[in-house]
């Protein structure tokens, strides 16, 4: 278990290492310098620039002095908003962002795993047709269609929720639901075909040869089993949701990072994109690394590796 | 036994000449009674069978004919503006609609669909290639080549894919050839992996052995043996591979990262959609419509292919 | 007709019929099946891949899969009750507790995520209403009795962490854990090295003496029933062709189907110099089965009957029958060509 979990937080290291490096020089591979769209800085300001964020340096010099910056946890200043620096973007945005992402990946979690469960359970019945067509539907819909539907209908007609901005509880019902939704579906998805697969597995056949009812065979040993693989694709999941509150959070105007990375495209502000990418990279290997663990933990075959 | 005998056996008369000997029947006793199918005429079976899934084939060809005959059904092209009919509803002139800048929405929805088809088909099959030949020589050499190959997906994909597309597009700037590029560099590492797994799993059976024993050379064992046999799960990846790459184009339009005005496509229509959403809802209806519908048929017919062409599943 | 003895008897399986829905249609399995179990006896059931044998086993502990399995007719009685009748609610009372069943592959049979002491447990707690402690305690015991060393170590232990033949004694473990009456074991070798093979089937003697259970022996391999079994069923193609007492199986065989699996199986006990021979063609299809004698297409003493009526159950001794034209009166002589030293 030492040398598993050694192994994958030194694979974790090397993959931000990558991933910063990548980050690193694609961002300065771009034509002409950041600042050129503004075309009447003076040279001598635009000197006193590159100085400032260390433009004037070769190439190899600046990587090391990024990477230098990024071990002591300095992501540098916002290129467009004067005298902020990333770090400060990030410890506002990202405590929001947070919040919705992880109420969402519970939602989709819960109701994907249950729906999944249920559905395997009633292989070619009623409800697993349900699961199979809201599953369908839930992984087609992109999630700025749910969430403009859910604006109109439940902000606009209904009036049951706040059509977007931030602040109260009843402001975080919409943005979760849309942003989980299609991870509902993708894990009901998954969730059934797991089970189905497990229900297959002879040791079924064992535990009800041995007598259990076939709810002690449902939970002891059908769905302890078919979870394991979820616990995966969580990982999967949580990506897909980091990516997904980009466009969540321009819709409903949450003040994540989401919305501010978004911003700093349009604004070809490259360090606050390369900042921002590198704490995202951070945040989910971190998070892939956790499930790695867990996972070893829960599933006794991995350890012995 | 020389007296005749007859017995009655359950209301059939026993004679002697029924005991005559007749060995064994060489022509029957090998008889396979159920009907032999090849692999892909029992795939194309499985899914005559499934009525969703030849329904989303027959949609997915509609939206394709529709992209090419749709703009020419109207008098306007997606790029003409009307402004005496600025933000108008649906109605027997404009069948969508029309936009803030009195352009018709049905011509620009459908031209829309060329641009963003044509994107998911170009981005997809680059996608496949590239990863047939690294999963195919990743698993194929295996040892220390596959490890590394395999490594550098794992990190490469360890943060989402979008991520590195968004970066690229920052990178390359906006355009139809950026997006597709960008999409197409960065997606392959699924199907990489599933044909990985596809010719470990091939290179352990025994008739890739025999092959190989018999002196096949390497080419000729990739073309002959792996390839058909992965085709299955190839087929069933790239029919999830489209409408991912459909929705990752929408996703970048939305990132104002799409393709440049007056050009339309399903993502910036949709993107302008939701601008309007709460004036003129149907602005957003149309397109979103279509990015769904298109998206459940690609999906439908994802799972039905996947039905049929795993053999596992025969009965 | 053998003269059954009320006492002695713990299972008849009559006239049984299992089919199976497939998208081409019905899959006859098992077409009239009749055989019994004694107390304490074992019964091996030996019959080619896909002769309903499996089915027929799991038919009795009802574990096929149902639909799209079904019990089409027949009766299943065990201790005087027919199972055949029971629900799968009901079954769970005679599962593990009355009757036991270990599988095929001791791999796949496992929980892999349960201690493989807990999966001992679970039937303990579930049938002798036992305390976990008590439980546990039994769990060592049988891992003790299977001939595991360190059982205490062993039933902390995942079954990944146990060898192929460990794995099947720990199935064995979970099977009479609760000292079942019968216990039916479906291939409980096909999947072990050979040594192995011997060992689990000397371990399956052994505690059926200690233990006084009765055995249903499912297999394909003359060499592992030679060993144990008391009496001998032979399938072909769903039904029973040929049953007897292990000695008549061996040395007086009647039906030509059982010459063949005689044949084709290396025998230490005759010394031949003969070539193992093969059976040749392959069983019929069980989606429509021939209307006479299954075997007849394959073989090479078939009559013109043979293909027209499925020929009715001829008594050799009180414990010998075989289904075959060969033994009418009207049929001629056929030498039974391993006989040795004028057996018929």
């Amino acid at each position: 278990m030492l040398k598993y979990t050694l192994k994958r937080a030194l694979m974790a290291i090397l993959t931000i290492w990558v991933v910063v490096t990548i980050t690193f020089f694609l961002m300065n591979s771009i034509p002409g310098d950041p600042f050129t769209d503004q075309k009447k800085i003076p040279p001598e300001i635009m000197e006193k620039l590159e100085k400032k964020y260390g433009l004037d340096q070769p190439l190899v010099v600046q990587y090391g002095k990024y990477l230098k910056n990024i071990l002591k946890g300095d992501l540098g200043d916002s290129m467009k908003y004067k005298n902020r620096s990333v770090n400060s973007i990030i410890e506002e945005g990202f405590p929001v962002s947070f919040k919705v992402g992880m109420l969402a990946i519970i939602f989709a979690a819960v109701v994907g795993i249950t729906f999944g469960t249920i559905a395997g359970l009633n292989r070619a019945k009623f409800f697993d047709f349900l699961v199979i067509i809201l599953a369908v539907i839930g992984v087609s819909v992109p999630s700025f269609v749910f969430a403009a539907l859910f604006q109109y209908v439940f902000g606009v007609k209904l009036k049951w929720f706040p059509v977007a901005r931030w602040g109260t509880p009843a402001h975080y019902v919409m943005p979760v639901l849309a942003l989980g939704i299609g991870y509902v579906a993708y894990i009901a998805r998954m969730m059934r075909t797991s089970m189905l697969d497990v229900l297959n597995q002879d040791y079924i056949r064992t535990a009800r040869a041995k007598g259990l009812s076939s709810t002690q065979v449902t939970w002891r040993h059908t769905i302890r089993n078919a979870i394991l693989p979820i616990v995966t694709i969580l990982g999967v999941s949580i990506a897909g949701i980091v990516v997904g509150s980009f466009v969540i959070e321009n819709i409903f105007a949450i003040p994540g990072i989401g919305k501010h990375f978004v911003q700093s495209i349009t604004h070809q502000d490259y360090t606050l994109i390369m900042g921002t990418t590198v704490f995202y990279a951070v945040i989910l290997v971190v998070m892939m690394f956790l499930i790695d663990i867990f996972y070893g933990i829960v599933d006794p075959r991995i350890r012995l590796e | 036994m020389s007296e005749v005998k007859t017995e009655q056996v359950e209301g059939l008369k026993l004679t002697e000449d029924m005991f005559q000997r007749i060995g064994k029947d060489e022509k029957d006793y090998d008889k396979i009674v159920r009907p032999s199918l090849t692999y892909w005429a029992d795939a194309w079976r499985r899914l005559k069978e499934n009525k969703l899934a030849i329904m989303s084939l027959i949609i997915l060809i509609v939206v394709v004919v529709m992209a090419f005959i749709g703009p020419l059904m109207r008098p306007w092209a997606y790029d003409d503006q009307d402004f005496t009919a600025i933000n108008k509803a649906p109605d027997s002139v404009h069948w969508f609609g029309t936009d803030d800048l009195g352009r018709d929405i049905f011509v620009r929805c459908w031209d829309g669909a060329k641009i963003s088809l044509f994107v998911a088909l170009i981005s997809t099959i680059i996608n496949v290639t590239i990863g047939v030949v690294y999963g195919g020589i990743s698993g194929y050499v295996g040892g220390r080549t596959d490890l590394i190959m395999m490594r550098i997906i794992e990190i490469i994909y360890s943060i989402p894919v979008l991520l590195w597309v968004i970066l690229l597009m920052v990178v390359l700037g906006q355009g139809l050839g950026t997006i597709i590029l960008a999409i197409s560099i960065t997606g392959w590492g699924g199907m990489a992996r599933i044909v990985r797994g596809q010719v470990l799993q091939l290179k352990q059976m025994e008739f890739v052995l025999a092959a190989q024993t018999l002196g096949a050379d390497t080419s000729r064992i990739i073309l002959k043996h792996l390839i058909p046999n992965a085709m299955g799960p190839i087929i069933i990846n790239l029919t999830f591979q489209v409408p991912g790459a459909i929705f990752t184009e929408a996703m970048l339009s939305y990132i104002g990262l799409g393709i440049p005005e007056p050009t339309a496509s399903w993502g910036t229509l949709a993107e302008k959609g939701t601008k309007m959403l709460l004036i003129h809802p149907y602005q957003l209806l149309y397109p979103a419509l279509l990015i769904s519908i298109t998206m459940l048929a690609f999906n439908i017919l994802g799972d039905g292919l996947r039905d049929s062409l795993d053999p596992r599943l025969r009965q | 007709m053998e003269k059954l003895n009320k006492d002695k008897l713990l299972l008849e399986v009559k006239d049984l019929h299992v089919s199976f829905d497939t998208y081409a249609g019905e899959v006859k399995a098992v077409r009239g099946v009749n055989f019994h179990v004694n107390r304490g006896e074992t019964l091996a059931i030996v019959g080619e891949s896909g002769c309903g044998k499996s089915v027929t086993a799991q038919t009795i502990m009802q574990l096929i899969p149902m639909p799209p399995g079904k019990i089409k007719k027949g009766s299943i009685i065990f201790d005087g009750n027919d199972l055949a009748k029971y629900s799968d609610k009901k079954m769970e009372s005679v599962r593990g507790k009355e009757i036991s069943m270990v599988f095929q592959d001791p791999m796949t049979s496992l929980n892999p995520t349960m201690k493989v002491g807990k999966q001992i447990m679970e039937g303990l707690i579930k049938h002798q209403k036992m305390s976990k402690e008590e439980a546990k305690k039994r769990a060592v015991e049988m891992l003790k009795l299977v001939g595991l060393p360190t059982p205490e170590k062993r039933a902390e232990q995942y079954p990944h962490e146990f060898s192929g033949g460990m794995r099947q004694r720990a199935m064995i473990a979970i099977a009479l854990a609760c000292n079942p009456k019968l216990l039916i074991a479906d291939e409980p070798t096909t999947a072990l090295d050979v040594t192995i093979q011997a060992q689990i089937i000397e371990l399956m003697k052994d505690l059926q003496i200690k233990l006084d259970t009765a055995i249903i022996l499912i297999t394909h391999d003359l060499g592992v029933v030679a060993k144990i079994s008391d009496r001998i069923a032979v399938m072909y193609a769903g039904v029973i062709v040929e049953s007897g007492t292990s000695n008549e199986i061996f040395y007086k065989p009647k039906h030509p189907y059982t010459w063949g699996l005689l044949k084709s199986v290396p025998r230490l006990d005759l010394e031949r110099k003969e070539r193992l021979l093969p059976i040749y063609g392959t069983p019929p299809d069980l989606f429509s089965p021939p209307a006479g004698c299954p075997f007849a297409a394959r073989c090479d003493y078939a009559m013109k009957i043979c293909k027209e009526k499925y020929p009715q159950k001829f008594g050799i001794t009180d414990t010998h029958h075989v289904h075959c034209w060969l033994q009418h009166e009207m049929a001629p002589e056929v030498k039974h060509p391993l006989a040795e030293g004028g057996t018929n």
